[in-house]
Formats: C-alpha cells, sequence, structure tokens
C-alpha cells in the first residue's frame, strides 16, 4: 500500500521540486504542465484503491485544489518578479522601454501558458477583488509619494485637466463611437448611448507611470511633470466614479427610462460622490496623523495604523458609495506629512518601502490578468469597432489637451508650450486600470463584453508598446524645458526666503493669492494642526531635516568609502593623552550601529521624484558625495594653509571671513576643565580603542602628530564645541564611524552635528546618551559664549 | 489676464544695482533710496482718474517697470490705501540704518516690477537680463551691508530670521544651516580651493552660480492683477 501510495505521486513530486528549483520562467511552464496531471492523478488513484479499504492514513498525499489559487498567485508574482531582476540586469532595456510593457509581456507568456495547456485559470479577478483589494494599494501609493509642494502649486491646472480631460474623454469617445455605430454596415447597431459612454469612460482612465519614469529621466520641468503626475493621481478617480454612475444608469435604464431629472441627479452625484470622497480622505487622514502621535513606545504599529486607516478611509467611503480612491488619495496626501514627522525612521522607511511593494504586486496581478485574459478565446473582433476605438482615443485625447489647456494657459503665468501640450497628449497611456474596468464588466448588462475587452487591449497594448517606447524619443527630440533642481541646502533656502518675499509683496500689493494663501495655511499649521498633530518633542521644520539628511548622507559617506577607516586605529597616544578620552561601551557600539546600516540610507526623502515600480536610490547621494568630497579636499588643504597663518590676530583689523578650520589660542584653560567631564561621561571602559579628534591627515604622515596637536582647539571653539560634543556621539558608534566622523571633526569644522544629534534623539532612541549630549551641548554654549564674537571658527578676525 | 508683454529696454537700467533692499518680513515698510530715484516728485494722484490712459506720468512708468496701465493703477489705488492718501509710505518701523524713510509711488513700483513674472516670449538675451535682475535684487536682500558680498554673519541672519516663525528651533540649528549652505556655497563655487585661498563670502558671481539651473523665472513672480481684489480682503 505504502509503495501503492506513492508511486503515481512520485512525479508530481519531482514536478514541484523543479518547480521550487527552477524558480523561473520555466517553472510555470513545468507547474502548468504538472497540473493537469496533478490534478487528474489523485482521482486516478482513489479510483484505483477504492476496492481497497481506505481508511488508512496515507504517508503522502497531495491536495493542489486547496492551494491553487494562492499558488499560483505566487508564483505569477515570483515569475514578474524575476522578469523585472532580469529587466533591469540587462542594461539597455530599461531605456528602451517602460517596465510596464515587460509586465504586460509577462502576463501575455502566463495567459499562453495557461492557455497552451488547457489549464483552468483561477477566477482570482472578479469586481469585489479588484476595488477592495487590488485598487487601493496603487492608489494609496502614489497619493503618498505625491510632491505636495509642486502639486499644490499647479493644483489649478491640474484640477482643470485630470477632471475636465476626464470627462471631454469619456464623452467624446463615448459619443463618437455611437455615432459610428449608427452605421450599418459595421454590425454594431446593438450598442446602446450608454454602452459607448461606459466603454468611452473606461477608456478615459490613463495610466502614465511609464511617462513620468522618461520624464523623471529627462528631468523635464516641474509643472509639466506634475500636470501628468496629477493626472495620473486623480484619473482614476474621477473614471472609476462616472463609470459607477454610468452602470447604474444601465441597470435603471433596463427597467425604465432615464429622464432629465436622473441626468442631471447623476451630476450632481459624480460631484458629491467627489467631494465626500476627499472629505473623508482629509478627516481620516487627520485621524491617522494624531493618533501616530502616540505610538512612540510601540513604533513596531505605526506601519499599521498608516496603512489600517488609509484602508478604512477608503472602504468607509465606499460604504456611503462616495469616491473611495478619492478619499484614499486625499488620507495620504494628508496624513504624510505629519506622520513622516512623527513615526520613527525604521517605521517610516517600512511604510515606504511596504507601500511601494504592495502596489508593485497589485499591479502585476492586474497585468497578469490582462495576459491571461488576451490569449484565450473569449474575443469579439470587430475591425471597424477597434480602429475607430483607437483612433478616438487620440483624437480626443489631442482635442482636451489642445483645447483645456487654451483655457487654461490664459490664467497661467506660465503657459503650456506647444511641445508640452504635445507631450501632454502622448503620455496618453492606458494601463491596468482601463483593463479592469472593462473586464468587470457585468456580462448580463452588457452582452458585448467581449468587444469591449478585446478594443480596450488593444487600445493598451497599442498606448502602452507604441506610445510608451517612443516617449522618451521624443522628449529628447521635441526637447521641452527642462530643470536641473538639484537638492542643496542654498536652494532650500533661497527659496524659503522667495516663500515670505512673494506673500509679502502680494500682501503689500493688497492681492490675494495662492501665495497668501499658502502662507496663512503656514500660519495655520503652525499654529494649531501641529500642535495638535505631532508629538512634542520634534520641532523640526524640513529645512533642517533636509540639512541633517545631507550632513547624513555624508557621515556615511565617510564611513562608505573607507579612506579613514584605515586611521581609525593608528590613533597615536600621544594624542590619546592630550584629548579628553573617548571610551564606548559594547552596548552602544551596537546600538549605533544597527541606527547606522539600518536607518541612514533612508533619510527622509523630500524629492518628487516618483517611480511607479521603485524607490529611487537618492538621487543626490551623487551630489552629496561630490560635496563632502571636495569639501574634504578644501579643509585638508586649509589645514595645511593653517600652519602658515598668524595665531594670534591683532584686532579692530579688517573683517576678513575664512572658510576654513578655526584656530584659536583661548583654548588652554577650558580644555582642562572639559576633559575630566568628558571622560567621567564615557568611563564605562572598554577593549575599543579610544578616540580622538585628531586628525591623522593621509598627505603628510609626518606632520601628523603635530596638526593633531594644532587641531585640538577647534574643540573649544564655539563651533568647536560642536565637535566635542559630537565625539560624544561617536561614542556610541562603530569604530569605522567612529574614526571617519572622529577625523572629519577635526578636519573641518563641521556645525551641524547638532542638528544631526537631535535627529538622534529624537528618531532613534539613543535617549540617554542623546540627552546627556544635549545637557553637555548647553553646557558648552555657555562655555563658549564669550568668545563667539571674536572667535567664531569660520569668521576669523585677521 | 497675462500681464501682457511690455518693452523692457529701460529697465535695465533703470533697475540696476540696488542697495539696501527690504528686509524680509517688511518689505512694505522698506524702499530703497537712491540709485533709481528722480527726485522728490510726488505721484500726481488727480493725474489717475479717469483719463489715465492719457497720462504721460502712466505712460513713462508703463515703459520703466513693464506694468500694464491698468496693473499701475490697481498698485497705485493700493499705495494711496497705504499711505493714507499721502505722496510716499513712510517707514514707521524704526528699523537699523539703511532702511529708506519713505518711498513715492515710483519706488514702490520699481520695487514691485522685480516681481514681474519674466516674459518667456521675449529673445533669450532679455530673459537672461532679468533673470538677472531678480537674482540681484535676492541678492540684495541676504546683502545687509552691501559690501557685494554676502558674509557668514549676514546669511546667519538671514536663516535666523526665516526659522524664527518656529519657537522650537533653537538658533545653534539656525546657524549651523548657514554654515553648512556657506560650505556648500564655497563647494559650489570654488570647488577646490587652494591652501592659501579663503573663502570671503558668496559674491554676486558666485550666487548666479548657486542659481544656474534653478528656474527662477517660474518662483520669483507675483500675479499682478488688473481687477480689483483689495474689496476681497478686507
Amino acid at each position: 500500500m505504502d509503495l501503492k501510495t506513492f508511486v503515481p505521486f512520485s512525479p508530481c513530486s519531482r514536478w514541484l521540486l523543479l518547480v521550487a528549483l527552477v524558480g523561473s520562467e520555466a517553472s510555470s511552464d513545468l507547474n502548468e504542465s504538472a497540473d493537469s496531471p496533478a490534478q487528474h492523478a489523485p482521482k486516478a488513484w482513489f479510483a484505483a484503491s477504492s476496492s481497497v479499504p481506505d481508511e488508512r492514513i496515507s504517508v503522502f498525499e497531495l491536495d493542489y485544489d486547496y492551494v491553487q489559487i494562492p499558488y499560483e498567485v505566487t508564483l505569477w508574482i515570483l515569475l514578474a518578479s524575476l522578469a523585472k531582476i532580469g529587466f533591469h540586469l540587462c542594461r539597455r532595456l530599461p531605456g528602451l522601454m517602460p517596465e510596464s510593457c515587460l509586465l504586460i509581456l509577462v502576463g501575455a507568456l502566463v495567459g499562453g501558458i495557461i492557455f497552451g495547456t488547457d489549464h483552468k485559470s483561477p477566477p482570482v479577478m472578479d469586481s469585489s477583488i479588484y476595488f477592495l483589494y487590488l485598487l487601493p494599494p496603487i492608489v494609496l501609493e502614489s497619493g503618498y509619494f505625491m510632491p505636495t509642494r509642486p502639486f499644490l502649486e499647479n493644483i489649478g491646472s491640474i484640477l482643470w485637466w485630470a477632471g475636465l480631460g476626464a470627462l471631454v474623454n469619456a464623452l467624446g469617445i463615448g459619443l463618437s463611437l455611437y455615432l459610428v455605430c449608427r452605421v450599418g454596415a459595421f454590425g454594431l447597431g446593438d450598442l446602446s448611448l450608454l454602452e459607448t459612454l461606459l466603454f468611452g469612460s473606461l477608456l478615459s482612465a490613463v495610466d502614465p507611470a511609464a511617462v513620468l519614469a522618461v520624464f523623471e529621466e529627462a528631468r523635464v520641468n516641474e509643472q509639466l511633470y506634475m500636470i501628468i503626475f496629477g493626472e495620473a493621481l486623480l484619473n482614476d478617480g474621477i473614471s472609476v466614479v462616472l463609470y459607477n454612475i454610468l452602470i447604474a444608469f444601465t441597470k435603471m435604464h433596463k427597467f425604465e427610462d432615464i429622464e432629465p431629472v436622473d441626468i442631471l441627479a447623476g451630476c450632481a452625484r459624480f460631484i458629491i460622490v467627489g467631494c465626500g470622497g476627499v472629505f473623508f480622505g482629509v478627516i481620516f487622514g487627520f485621524i491617522s496623523a494624531f493618533i501616530t502621535r502616540f505610538t512612540q513606545n510601540i513604533s513596531a504599529i505605526e506601519p499599521l495604523i498608516v496603512f489600517m486607516f488609509s484602508y478604512l478611509s477608503y472602504l468607509a467611503a465606499e460604504t456611503l458609495y462616495l469616491s473611495g480612491i478619492l478619499a484614499i488619495t486625499a488620507c495620504a496626501v494628508t496624513m504624510k506629512k505629519y506622520v513622516e514627522e512623527n513615526v520613527s525612521q525604521t517605521s517610516y522607511t517600512t511604510i515606504k518601502y511596504f507601500m511601494k511593494m504592495l502596489s508593485s504586486v497589485s499591479e502585476t496581478l492586474i497585468f497578469i490578468f490582462m495576459g491571461v485574459s488576451t490569449i484565450g478565446k473569449n474575443h469579439e473582433w470587430n475591425w471597424a469597432f477597434i480602429c475607430f476605438t483607437l483612433v478616438f482615443c487620440q483624437i480626443w485625447r489631442a482635442i482636451s489637451v489642445f483645447a483645456l489647456f487654451y483655457v487654461s494657459n490664459q490664467f497661467r503665468t506660465f503657459p503650456f508650450s506647444i511641445k508640452d501640450q504635445c507631450i501632454i497628449f502622448y503620455s496618453g497611456v492606458r494601463g491596468a486600470g482601463s483593463f479592469s474596468l472593462a473586464f468587470l464588466l457585468p456580462l448580463s448588462l452588457f452582452p458585448r463584453k467581449k468587444l469591449f475587452v478585446t478594443a480596450t487591449l488593444v487600445v493598451i497594448y497599442f498606448t502602452a508598446f507604441i506610445q510608451g517606447i517612443t516617449i522618451g524619443p521624443l522628449v529628447r527630440y521635441l526637447d521641452v524645458r527642462k530643470t536641473n533642481k538639484k537638492e542643496s541646502i542654498n536652494e532650500e533656502l533661497h527659496i524659503r526666503l522667495m516663500d515670505h518675499l512673494k506673500a509679502g509683496i502680494e500682501d503689500v500689493c493688497g492681492h490675494w493669492s495662492h501665495y497668501q494663501v499658502r502662507d496663512k495655511f503656514k500660519k495655520f499649521d503652525h499654529r494649531y494642526l501641529r500642535k495638535i498633530l505631532i508629538r512634542k518633542n520634534q520641532p523640526k521644520s524640513s529645512i533642517v531635516s533636509l540639512y541633517k539628511k545631507l550632513e547624513m548622507k555624508q557621515a556615511i559617506e565617510m564611513v562608505e568609502t573607507g579612506i579613514l577607516s584605515s586611521t581609525a586605529f593608528s590613533i597615536s597616544n600621544q594624542a590619546q593623552r592630550i584629548q579628553g578620552i573617548k571610551r564606548l561601551s559594547p552596548e552602544d557600539v551596537e546600538s549605533m550601529r544597527d541606527i547606522l546600516t539600518r536607518n541612514m540610507y533612508q533619510v527622509r526623502q523630500r524629492t518628487p521624484s516618483y517611480n511607479k515600480y521603485n524607490l529611487k536610490p537618492q538621487t543626490s547621494e551623487k551630489q552629496a558625495k561630490e560635496i563632502l568630497i571636495r569639501r574634504q579636499n578644501t579643509l585638508r588643504e586649509s589645514m595645511r594653509k593653517g600652519h602658515s597663518l598668524p595665531w594670534a590676530k591683532p584686532a579692530g583689523t579688517k573683517n576678513i571671513r575664512y572658510l576654513s578650520v578655526p584656530y584659536s589660542n583661548l583654548q588652554l584653560p577650558e580644555r582642562d576643565t572639559r576633559a575630566p567631564e568628558s571622560s567621567d561621561d564615557h568611563g564605562s571602559g572598554s577593549e575599543f580603542p579610544p578616540i580622538t579628534f585628531s586628525a591623522p591627515s593621509r598627505t603628510g604622515m609626518l606632520q601628523e602628530r603635530r596638526r593633531t596637536q594644532e587641531t585640538i582647539p577647534m574643540r573649544n571653539l564655539p563651533r568647536g564645541g560642536t565637535a566635542l560634543h559630537f565625539g560624544h556621539h561617536e561614542g556610541n558608534g562603530s569604530h569605522e564611524e567612529l574614526a571617519g566622523r572622529g577625523r572629519r571633526a577635526a578636519v573641518r569644522p563641521r556645525p551641524l552635528f547638532h542638528a544631526v544629534d537631535e535627529e538622534y534623539e529624537s528618531g532613534e532612541e539613543v535617549e540617554g546618551a542623546a540627552s546627556a549630549a544635549g545637557a553637555r551641548w548647553t553646557a558648552e554654549q555657555g562655555h563658549n559664549r564669550g568668545h563667539h564674537e571674536s572667535q567664531s571658527p569660520l569668521l576669523q578676525r585677521k | 489676464m497675462r500681464p501682457r508683454s511690455a518693452p523692457r529696454g529701460a529697465r535695465g537700467t533703470e533697475l540696476s544695482p540696488r542697495r539696501d533692499p527690504p528686509r524680509t518680513q517688511a518689505p512694505a515698510a522698506a524702499a530703497q533710496p537712491g540709485a533709481g530715484r528722480r527726485g522728490q516728485r510726488p505721484w500726481p494722484a488727480r493725474t489717475m482718474g479717469a483719463a489715465h490712459s492719457a497720462s504721460e506720468e502712466v505712460r513713462e512708468l508703463e515703459g520703466k517697470t513693464g506694468f500694464s496701465s491698468e496693473q499701475i493703477e490697481q498698485l497705485h489705488r493700493r499705495f494711496k490705501q497705504l499711505s493714507g492718501d499721502q505722496p510716499t509710505i513712510r517707514n514707521l518701523r524704526k528699523g537699523p540704518s539703511g532702511l529708506a524713510d519713505e518711498i513715492d509711488f515710483e519706488d514702490f513700483l520699481t520695487i514691485m516690477s522685480y516681481f514681474r513674472p519674466i516674459d518667456t516670449t521675449l529673445g533669450e538675451e532679455q530673459v537672461e537680463l532679468s533673470r538677472k535682475e531678480k537674482l540681484r535684487f535676492l541678492f540684495h536682500m541676504y546683502d545687509s551691508d552691501s559690501d557685494g558680498r554676502i558674509t557668514l554673519e549676514e546669511y546667519r541672519n538671514v536663516v535666523e530670521e526665516l526659522l524664527s516663525g518656529n519657537p522650537h528651533i533653537e538658533k545653534e540649528s539656525a546657524r549651523s544651516i548657514a554654515d553648512g549652505a556657506m560650505m556648500e556655497a564655497a563647494s559650489v563655487c570654488v570647488g577646490q580651493m587652494e591652501p592659501d585661498q579663503v573663502y570671503e563670502g558668496i559674491t554676486f558671481e558666485d550666487f548666479l552660480k548657486i542659481w544656474q539651473g534653478i528656474d527662477i523665472e517660474t518662483k520669483m513672480h507675483v500675479r499682478f492683477l488688473n481687477m480689483e481684489t483689495i474689496a476681497l480682503c478686507h
């Protein structure tokens, strides 16, 4: 019996093993082919063994049906992920075609396999699954990663274009197709106006994620980027609302005629559904922001709160027949700002990645369903209908772009140029949304659903492949206005100043426009919202966090490049004696290392960069590195120069500002007082080599020791205070980090460690150490305040 | 609705370097003495009546500042409102020295004209010119002692004021930010510094360098309306 049990299953187990081993595209192939025998085999076995009493426990059993759906879905996602890996391994490919094309191809492959093996694919996609589980993550993701500021700056045009554009497209395509259907020769006479309108509305949902990726790469100007982004964000919501209303009309039409009153009611409903959705979203956004205020002790559930509340906003809106999509978008946008400040760095990272992951899973699944339903027998091909659909899609997009932007340009200070409009026209790529809506049409109401699905698929394939692939070259060819926004402190400062300036000027002129509104909102935000929604001890303004970010990045770079680590342990004993000795406890080292490895890379991101499929590596990393290296060089150079500078300068001569390492001769007494203090603090004793601030320069090894001594004074300068402080901080760091930073502290006046500390204090839960640092910092300040005027490190008197 | 394109030839010379621009918080109260000012001629209020379009002065101002006559009229109305029907606005706040005591309408208009959106339909040169002018204005916002350099101290002051709205941020972080920004500016402008080199402050050229690529055209402008909107906000 045992033998008997085993024999029929050996092929299956072998297959399973193979599936697990091969794991790539071949895997699903095997799996599919494995399926059919796998399903039949048990039956055959049961039939064969029915004569034998069957009560014994079988040693090996297989129940594929039980796991079929999750099993296949997992394989699909895995397959798509592997395909993505392959896609990005191949260097030329990503530049050539958008990622959605790849997904579609993978979907078609899976569909082909399923069709070829005659395997019955699990009926996974239906209306409730799509709307309840697949759609929300996609929308949430694009809402959450929306760059708020440029979005709000262009909000008028975005609303105008996304809202009216979708309407014009839907109505235009619907009406003109209806007219075509009236021509008897095409055999489309049975399509009613409502049906074509519905078809138009589902085709009006564009999915320009691929276009955004191209824009990102080509660095097109911000307003063009934001228009497309806004369209991607709002378009889904609007066309789904339209779709639902039209479905409701169709249902009603089955039983009674539609009267003008109903149409009016439909329009009113359209507005209420939209606005109500947004309202719900904002409320839920505030609630979740408020709740994250109290999660500092259980930060593990912070991501959960974010996700659950967004989802709740979606569900709550849907319960009331409001637009869940707009609700979840508004919720994400509202809460993002506050949540980001409240949650810990780890949670923030989790939220980001989890969101990306969920949405990419959803999208992959939709594309695979699309592939599965592409290849199959459920198509109805009608040349006229399909060709006209394609043509009308393009024509109406062109009409709506040029007409709507003609109008909105009258109100814009910086109009969209003709080139911009061409790009917008060309970016009308249809995607997963259109397909899902078409796929979900109820067959009972739409007898010619197959035709719709086929036409939608053709439009999607056409736009995704032809337009998606050619838009990159087109953008480059048309040479649209570019921006090269970089992330720098200076820019951030200037823009801040400009905000104030513009608000002030508008005030003077007595105008009332969006700078004023923004200013007012900021005041309101500071005075009330932030007080309520944000944790008390996190007084951060975005400029500070930006700065911290750059700082952190540099710190990592320093460690990463490894230039400095080699010198870490060679710090001379002499230097050790001179300086306050810093030791660190192993636990501190551990926690610090943890923080570094896990958090530092994902410092809060404020760039408007957006990629549907991936979280970009920090865009400004290169630049930061550059700055870092330059700075390092600069300061090393100026260190050397320091020897030639007179130590004591006559006061009263003309002010000359140096941006170089501070030198001072006033440090001695203070150093004496401080040295014991710092050793007290860290006197825990450890095996680690003591770290000092000395700067073992790589350039002049001979001078090293001498220079080390000379740079000590830094510590006692106002800025130098930071250096000491920083050293304390380092106390928790890994050796490499220590070395890197320690050296850096000496190499250049780094005034900003204070800021960095703040970050640790608040976000990284190094409370004990950090607060000690803070205390010391203030003490230091007290010490140094006296010298501040004349001894500012960067501002020296000659 | 968009401000119409206006002759800009005159602006270049008229609005060249301004000393002592308004500080961040008090653009209203501050003004610029000297450079572009033509004596103490008060703006003739009565010419702003029905026959304004024929008025020579309006036309002159149009040429100088690039505003349309509707906008000028609109701004004049506002000016009168602010000054209480006086020919000049007095600086009520006794700030640090260097701020003007009073400004007349022409000064007022000149300041406002820095915030006109750049007309990108004009030639490359014109755009570049007005871009530079805007930046110069901005530069002087930082350069409070008008020595042609934004020194660290000046930068710090600006940053401190910018951050003063948030009571949680200590002065130290503001200073640190300014220091960092200065470092960054140095690295952008000078690149690798020679051993004997010191970075004394951001000169206007450096300032331009920093702003390179950031399109100020879309950032530094206010929409000047032709219509009356004061009624809406008061």
